[in-house]
């Protein structure tokens, strides 16, 4: 008997197989193709407290082996998602992961304030909807602030103290690439209490339109994802996981098994899958299928076995 | 995965595809598809050309990497269809106009088969292709503009119901035309924006409206015309 689960700070996952903020929407549009319960968990797409409106323009230019996107975070708000979203969230089987991002810390931490609360009230009754927070200190495409809290360690190790202090949810956080320092500021998210941080986001990158002798993006640079950045990634993961005894949720470019189980082996607790969602749609479901498939061919019974052995 | 019928060219990177299989789809939808396992990474959405029993055909313009390896499919190739995607045209009241330009006169062919007797305008940069199926599946008539503006052989009072579909400058154009000649007919555009999921997860294929954005993908891909944004 293969044994798919993970635990990430208290939170069950029957398996390692999270969707990444962003790719998968709040679940709906890839639940309407195949069972979502089959997966270990879904991060939502990022929120910020007021709905968004997102970037103008070009928004998505395919590179070798990797997209460039520039949404700009474009979202219905956190009470929009509690209020919307919510419902269908409580009778979903799997970790429900709520991904916050923000311009202020002000911003961020009235977020915080409206899931936590609107999660004590749902507990009360006995309908959980929200399993964790996934805090997005990375996010490359917007303008005023997002970034610089995920470049720089003690900027965002306000950030992070300010809403472990809001909310007793279970609390990971997102870093970015393009951090200075991704394993100090792995190590401050550890300091300062959080029960995780999951990593990477998408590397800021850019294209040129030759012909029209302008970027393509308005937002002149775009978030790069897919199977380009997976070395890196794992990379990261790798390092992050041996400077902290916290759980690392492991992404960047997962499109296989195997890719899998090499974060695992890097040390993640778990994994995210992003951009492989739009190269297969049931890339979900496939991956988990897949994983057990792969596991029983290299005789690995549980994912302990593997974790961090290098 | 289905398998390719025929994948013939029809003029200068423009080919017809054909691929077995039964499929569903109303006029204006669309599919995403791809030819190849993982990359290039994202699948590439083509509106319905054709779809009838026992095949599906789409009418594509050869425009970068995925587009050109469809282009070299040959019969018996395998490809990952799925869909169909969006909502398409809606129902057409009264005297009907399509209006296609280069590649956009893709949909209306399917189109027909649902509204018979619309008038079909097709218009060219350059090389024109496919009048004479237009010609023989339409019981309305068929115009052709060749290098000029389609639009100006079109009088928008004529018509009750207006689908377009065509590059920005001719979607942009169209809703000018839809202000200045006063029309009192419904005018849609259909848009063709980069999509990376096509089922409306990932906000790639936003549209700006005039109250607040909507996805290509799946509140669209047809848009009243008055309703864009198109800066």
């Amino acid at each position: 008997m293969i044994d798919l689960s993970c635990n990430i700070s208290g939170v069950h996952l029957r398996n390692p197989v999270i969707m990444a903020s962003g790719t998968f929407g709040f679940g709906k549009e890839y639940g309407a193709l195949y069972d979502i319960n089959q997966l270990g968990g879904i991060s939502g797409k990022g929120l910020t407290l007021y709905p968004k409106d997102g970037n103008d323009g070009i928004r998505v230019y395919e590179t070798p082996s990797g997209m460039l996107n520039s949404v700009g975070l474009e979202n219905p708000g956190v009470a929009a998602f509690l209020r919307d979203e919510c419902p269908h969230w409580e009778k979903l089987d799997l970790a429900r992961i709520v991904n916050l991002g923000g311009n202020t810390i002000e911003d961020y931490v009235e977020g915080a304030r409206l899931i936590h609360e609107d999660s004590t009230v749902r507990m009360a009754a006995g309908r959980q909807a929200v399993d964790m927070i996934e805090l997005n200190i990375s996010c490359p495409n917007v303008k005023a602030g997002g970034m610089a809290y995920g470049i720089q360690t003690e900027t965002a190790r306000e950030v992070v103290r300010q809403i472990r202090a809001t909310t007793s949810l279970p609390l990971v956080i997102k870093l970015s690439p393009n951090a200075e320092d991704i394993v100090g500021m792995a190590v401050m998210c550890q300091e300062e209490g959080a029960d995780g941080v999951s990593l990477i986001n998408t590397f800021s990158a850019m294209k040129i339109d030759i012909r029209k002798r302008r970027s393509v993006f308005d937002n002149l640079y775009a978030g790069l994802s897919g199977p380009a950045i997976k070395p890196i990634a794992l990379r990261m993961v790798h390092q992050v996981s041996r400077a902290v005894t916290i759980p690392v949720i492991g992404m960047g470019g997962i499109c296989s098994a195997e890719d899998i189980l090499e974060f695992i082996m890097a040390g993640a607790a778990a994994i995210q899958v992003g951009t492989y969602n739009f190269v297969n749609l049931r890339g979900g479901q496939q991956l988990v299928q897949d994983l057990e498939q792969l596991m029983e061919r290299e005789k690995i019974t549980s994912l302990d076995e593997i974790r961090g052995i290098i | 995965m289905s398998e390719v019928i025929s994948n013939v060219q029809v003029a200068p990177n423009v080919y017809r595809l054909q691929v077995a299989g039964q499929f569903s789809g109303v006029m204006g939808q669309f599919y995403m598809l791809r030819s190849w396992e993982k990359y290039p990474l994202l699948s590439r959405p083509l509106s319905i050309f054709d779809l009838t029993e026992d095949k599906i055909e789409f009418l594509y313009l050869v425009t970068g990497e995925g587009t050109e390896m469809f282009s070299r499919l040959l019969p018996g190739d395998k490809l990952t269809l799925e869909g169909p995607f969006g909502n398409g045209f809606p129902e057409a009241k009264g005297k009907t106009a399509f209006i296609g330009g280069g590649i956009g006169i893709a949909p209306f062919y399917y189109a027909l088969r649902t509204i018979p007797n619309a008038d079909v305008f097709l218009g060219y940069s350059r090389d024109p292709y496919m009048i004479e199926a237009f010609q023989e599946a339409t019981k309305g008539t068929v115009e052709v503009n060749i290098g000029g503006t389609v639009l100006d052989q079109v009088d928008f009072n004529a018509y009750d119901t207006i689908f377009t579909c065509g590059p920005h400058p001719m979607l942009q154009a169209v809703q000018r035309k839809q202000i200045s000649s006063g029309t009192k007919a419904n005018v849609y555009v259909s848009l063709e924006n980069r999509m990376a999921c096509g089922i409306g997860a990932c906000l790639v294929c936003s549209v700006k409206c005039v109250d607040k954005r909507r996805k290509a993908c799946t509140d669209g891909p047809v848009f009243r015309a008055e309703e864009v944004v198109l800066s």
